[in-house]
């Protein structure tokens, strides 16, 4: 049975966009992919030691906000100081409630599972990431590295 | 029938019950049968597609109380 391969473009810092590359690269590799995560631009945030991953409510009128306060509060609201830190608080907490896994563990799970993780060394340059910040075990390449093991992917997604 | 192992995945959403199955079975042997209880509803169709995409046996998958109960056998 050859394995199947799944590539990952993992593009967003925020916490809420931080849960579909890990949920779905774990979940593979439990499937028995073998599973490449690319980190680049503000996706390279999700590879530090120190998380400090925050979602927004300005700009996103998707998101469901306590009290049905996205039905009634002004939109210039969300851009008051403190709002992203307190819908931080509140959107960790709902989702420990229930029973959700935090971006750590599930990016730990990953790797356990021979998740290969790599970080975009052009973004590592852009932004004067230093590489000590980032959590051990990942490789820096580039996108024809990328391109090479999405090439031969039976899944590639751009998230 | 008796199972050699049980995982309690109640409480535990998406993908958590998958992966902490998965964690069991890698220190099962081939031919062991695990037996799972989970709260997450998605959890009934997840464990379909992990059977047929690892080729363990899911020998059972039934609801009872609003728990989700499954068994399955790991392949040889």
């Amino acid at each position: 049975m050859s394995e199947k391969k799944m590539a990952i473009i993992a593009t967003k810092g925020t916490l809420d966009w931080a849960y579909p590359p890990f949920i779905l690269a774990s979940t593979a590799a439990a499937l028995g992919f073998e599973v490449q995560i690319f980190f680049t631009f503000y996706g390279l945030q999700l590879l530090r030691k120190n998380l400090n991953l925050k979602v927004s409510p300005l700009g996103n009128p998707g998101m469901p906000m306590p009290m049905a306060m996205d039905k009634w509060f002004p939109v210039l609201g969300t851009a008051i100081p403190g709002m992203e830190s307190i819908m931080t608080m509140m959107m960790k907490q709902k989702m420990k409630s229930k029973g959700i896994a935090t971006v750590e563990e599930l990016r730990t799970l990953s790797m356990e599972a021979g998740v290969v993780m790599i970080g975009c060394q052009m973004t590592v340059d852009l932004f004067d990431f230093n590489p000590n910040d980032l959590i051990d075990g990942i490789e820096f390449a580039g996108a024809s590295a990328f391109l090479s093991f999405a090439g031969d992917s039976d899944i590639t997604l751009y998230i | 029938m008796s199972a050699d192992q049980e995982l309690d995945a109640r409480g535990l959403n998406c993908p958590l019950p998958i992966l902490r199955a998965k964690k069991t079975l890698n220190d099962m042997s081939g031919g062991q049968v695990l037996s799972i209880i989970a709260t997450d509803p998605g959890s009934v169709k997840d464990f379909e597609a992990f059977a047929k995409q690892t080729g363990n046996e899911l020998m059972e998958s039934r609801e009872e109380g609003g728990e989700f109960h499954f068994l399955i056998k790991k392949r040889a």
